[in-house]
């Protein structure tokens, strides 16, 4: 066992002495909830378990390589099978060894990791649902004082940054306008869910990572002990934009969560009012409502990625009328494509309020190389309407 | 390759030649032949992909395609990998080499077999022809879901599902029909006094692997089946809104999916302790042990498939259940390593190609298998799922442990087959070449895969840039290395030193007994067991 103990040592010590190239990252990122911690060391554990059994293995095979060779003048000794005892024990040392490294020591701590990473009620403060969907994630607070705030969470990364037409960021890819706010040293149980294919919410610094089904809840929590800004991505491939979706999360102390979760209710009350807005204001907010949520797959000029993706330029929804002669909204016109989708166009009436409905519907039709005469613009009100 | 076997056909028979001898060829050394001819082009085709794969991955940012064709790529490379590259080489040994290695004259279902060799060509045009057709407007391209198929995204996508479900199924009959031949000639057709406890390894592994073929293919035409059904004609199998469960299909996939692992390496392991042996100048060591542990691992492979996505969320005692059961294949896999090196051990070595390949084998699909035994633990699971770390696990046993292991199979046979003996210099080389390329595209994958980089993206932040050129660089390395490999195969099928009956020094086995390369019909006469 000495031997093992050196071998082990020596690789600790490659280890670290990797470990000291900063700029490169050779194992998980630093660990910030108490899932992630326990991770890390079980994943730890293993890599020098299995490190020992790889080198020992491979310095028996390499001795016997040097050492058996016919060049040498070695003649082979035949040993044809397990036949006594002593050889048939040999051949089960290997079968017995691994029993224990499976089942002992590496199957113990196994399970206690996957009692904890699947208790997610036990001393929960605070619950949030997380919704996937083609590309982006909804995040809605369910309890508590922050109850009620919804919001969506789009990439910022530009086309010119992807298209290598301008520098790209610091944070390239991993940057999206409104972060995930949760408070430090707080259990949040985290409802998973999905409003169109599977996604997986993954932040690797948390440790947790679960995907999220159309029509079924997951579940699974954490509990960021450390206040910082960490990022992840979408891990389930989910169509063409699966790498355009990242995950913020802000952990701040709780004084400060507080203060933010009153300014976002705030926020959100006023961008809730109703108002009447000219064409050009609908329009230039319209602009920012289609490049974050609509651009993606009817591009930002308008052309679309046809057959999948029809263009916006030249519509006939985008031009044709929006509302019938009894002022209700037409099916299949421009206002019911965007509250209840069809195919592969997703219902934006629990992503969007009734301002961006109606400022993107009207961007739409007085833009993109459209001029709609028919109902030229839609305003707030109308789509609040339609909603009852 | 065997064009050389026409001068021995026995002259009372009437063989077509040109074209028709291979369109209507029953001989189980043409079929065999036609198998791995398609194997070695299927493998640069799906190469091809992945080295479009990697130069778009070379750099961050949007290079050469956009991220829908990116999609396309990665899951038709997998496919074509899995069910045309590997399945078909193997299939093409036990063809080649079953009848040899038993004292058969043929395999026991020659039409059969000629069959299931006619619904590859098709069932590979299924899968790629989808990327032709969108260049004339007619969909929007091959399948780009991964090769998974997951709904609900599989129901979402265009024709490039469709095809791909008809390919799976033309490859899917294939494969039960060559396993039906297998089962059928092992059991039936067996020299006076082979018992079963006396078959080649090779011969073992292919048992194994036939019955799990039998037992999963048809599961897997059920699941996509349904997937069709829910994509065209209003089923809800794997839709909510209808009482379906998206998370079912990847139970039914998985039930195949992981036995498919096995499918593809367990002939692997039946000839690598053949080529152990021969090089090694001594009998393979605990041949039942090895028999009894391949057995043990058909068993579990159909038992454990839930591993495959822990995340996707099931009760604790399933993933209690799924991780033990997983672990538990490393004990088997351990007696298998063990009388490998024990073969070795105290031989009389010599280090042509086959046996490099061989030992590179060893030690590379021992970095998969362990790997492999962490990615078991859930908790663990939860981070590696879906990263760059699992790609790099199972090209660890995919690339290294299926086809690494094949192209020793390729060196330790082509004599055999073609009765010329291949360039060892050159042969050499090209393993040097493949091992170090091999290594230097995946081990930065591990190490991205664990700084949190997932797999299937066509873009990457910042952080990840240094690992990913230095994996593209080698992967082109890698790619052009294997033509190399065809350049050797096709220098020997042409010519070469004469190969003698024995070939190897130290081989052992009917298939030495007979000329290099082997007559039409091999053993007019049964050769007797002692």
């Amino acid at each position: 066992m000495q031997v093992f103990k050196k071998i082990g040592l020596g690789f600790a010590a490659m280890l670290a002495s990797l470990n000291a190239f900063a700029d490169y990252s050779w194992n998980f990122p630093e660990p910030v909830t108490p899932m992630a911690l326990d991770t890390l060391h079980v994943h730890n554990k293993f890599m020098l378990i299995t490190m020992v059994i790889f080198v020992v293995v491979l310095a028996i095979m390499i001795y016997s390589i040097f050492a058996h060779r016919k060049n040498k003048g070695y003649k082979a000794v035949a040993d044809k099978a397990p036949s006594t005892a002593v050889e048939i024990f040999w051949v089960l040392v290997p079968f017995f060894i691994l029993l224990l490294i499976d089942f002992v020591i590496m199957g113990i701590p196994a399970y206690h990791s996957v009692v904890m990473m699947e208790d997610t009620r036990d001393k929960a403060t605070m619950v949030i649902k997380v919704t996937g969907s083609q590309w982006r994630w909804q995040y809605e607070y369910l309890d508590g004082e922050a109850q009620g705030i919804k919001f969506v969470s789009n990439l910022t990364t530009t086309d010119d940054q992807q298209k290598n037409l301008a520098e790209k960021s610091e944070n390239y890819l991993l940057e999206v306008d409104n972060h995930l706010v949760l408070p430090v040293g707080e259990k949040v149980r985290i409802l998973m869910t999905s409003s169109d294919v599977l996604h997986n919410w993954w932040v690797p610094q948390f440790g947790s990572s679960r995907v999220a089904v159309p029509g079924f809840i997951r579940e699974t929590w954490v509990q960021v002990d450390k206040a910082g800004t960490y990022r992840g991505q979408c891990k389930e491939l989910c169509g063409k934009g699966h790498g355009y979706m990242p995950v913020v999360v802000d952990a701040l102390p709780m004084e400060e969560y507080k203060v933010w979760v009153a300014a976002k209710k705030a926020e959100i009350e006023k961008a809730g009012e109703i108002k009447e807005m000219t064409k050009e204001d609908l329009v230039a907010q319209g602009k920012g409502v289609y490049e974050k949520n609509c651009a993606v797959c009817h591009q930002v000029n308008g052309a679309g990625l046809p057959p999948a993706f029809p263009a916006m330029t030249g519509s006939k929804i985008a031009l044709g009328p929006v509302f019938g002669a009894d002022g209700k909204y037409l099916k299949d016109g421009h206002l019911d494509r965007l509250l209840n989708g069809k195919g592969v166009m997703p219902s934006w009436k629990a992503t969007l309020n009734d301002t961006e409905i109606a400022a993107v519907i009207t961007y739409e039709r007085q833009a993109l190389g459209n001029a709609a005469t028919v109902d030229p613009i839609v305003q707030p009100a109308q789509v609040k309407a339609a909603r009852q | 390759m065997s064009a050389t076997t026409v001068a021995h056909d026995d002259v009372h028979h009437d063989h077509p030649t040109g074209i028709m001898r291979w369109l209507t060829t029953t001989n189980h050394k043409d079929i065999g032949t036609m198998y791995l001819t398609f194997s070695l082009v299927m493998f640069l085709v799906g190469g091809a992909m992945v080295l479009g794969i990697r130069a778009e991955l070379f750099q961050p940012g949007l290079q050469l395609m956009n991220p829908d064709f990116y999609n396309q790529l990665i899951g038709v490379h997998a496919l074509i990998m899995i069910f045309a590259a590997l399945m078909p080489a193997a299939t093409g040994f036990a063809n080649w080499m079953i009848p040899l290695q038993i004292g058969a004259p043929d395999m026991a279902l020659p039409r059969l077999n000629n069959w299931g060799f006619w619904l590859l060509p098709p069932s590979a045009i299924l899968l790629t022809l989808p990327f032709t057709l969108a260049l004339f407007g007619i969909g929007d391209g091959a399948i780009a879901t991964g090769w998974t198929f997951y709904p609900p995204l599989s129901v979402q996508g265009g024709i490039g599902v469709d095809f791909a479900i008809f390919a799976v199924h033309l490859l899917g009959v294939s494969s039960v029909m060559g396993s039906i031949n297998i089962i059928v000639t092992l059991f039936n057709m067996r020299a006076p006094g082979m018992t079963l406890m006396k078959m080649p390894m090779f011969a073992w592994g292919w048992l194994i692997t036939a019955f799990l073929l039998v037992a999963t293919i048809p599961v897997l035409a059920g699941a996509v089946t349904m997937l069709l059904t829910d994509r065209h004609f209003g089923t809800h199998f794997f839709d909510a809104a209808g009482g379906g469960d998206p998370i079912m299909f990847q139970h039914l996939f998985w039930f195949f999916g992981h036995p498919e692992v096995y499918i593809l390496l367990l002939p692997v392991w039946g000839f690598i302790p053949q080529i152990l042996q021969t090089f090694s100048r001594k009998p393979m060591y605990g041949y039942k042990a090895q028999v009894y542990s391949l057995w043990a691992i058909g068993a579990l492979a159909v038992v454990v498939w839930a591993h495959h996505f822990f995340t996707a969320g099931m009760p604790v005692p399933a993933l209690l259940y799924f991780m033990y059961s997983t672990m538990a294949i490393s004990l088997p896999l351990a007696v298998l390593f063990f009388c490998w090196i024990k073969t070795m051990w105290k031989g009389s070595m010599t280090f042509e190609t086959p046996m490099l390949f061989a030992v590179g084998w060893i030690i590379l699909f021992g970095i998969g298998g362990l790997t492999g035994l962490v990615l078991a633990d859930v908790a663990a699971d939860a981070q590696y799922h879906n990263s760059y770390f699992v790609v790099a696990h199972f090209h660890y046993t995919l690339f290294a442990g299926g086809i690494m292991g094949i192209m020793a199979g390729v060196y330790y046979w082509l004599p055999k087959m073609t009765g010329n003996m291949y360039d060892e210099n050159l042969g050499k080389l090209h393993f040097w070449l493949t091992a170090i390329s091999f290594n230097l595209t995946f081990i930065p994958q591990f190490f991205v895969g664990l700084a949190g980089m997932p797999r299937r993206i066509p873009d990457y932040a910042l952080q990840f840039a240094e690992f990913n050129m230095i994996s593209t660089i080698s992967a082109f390395a890698l790619g052009l290395s294997q033509l190399l490999f065809v350049y050797i195969i096709i220098k020997c099928v042409k010519g070469g030193k004469k190969a003698t009956d024995k070939v190897w020094e130290g081989s052992e086995g009917l298939e030495w007994t007979l000329p290099s390369p082997p007559p039409y019909h091999s053993f007019t006469e049964q050769p007797v067991i002692k």
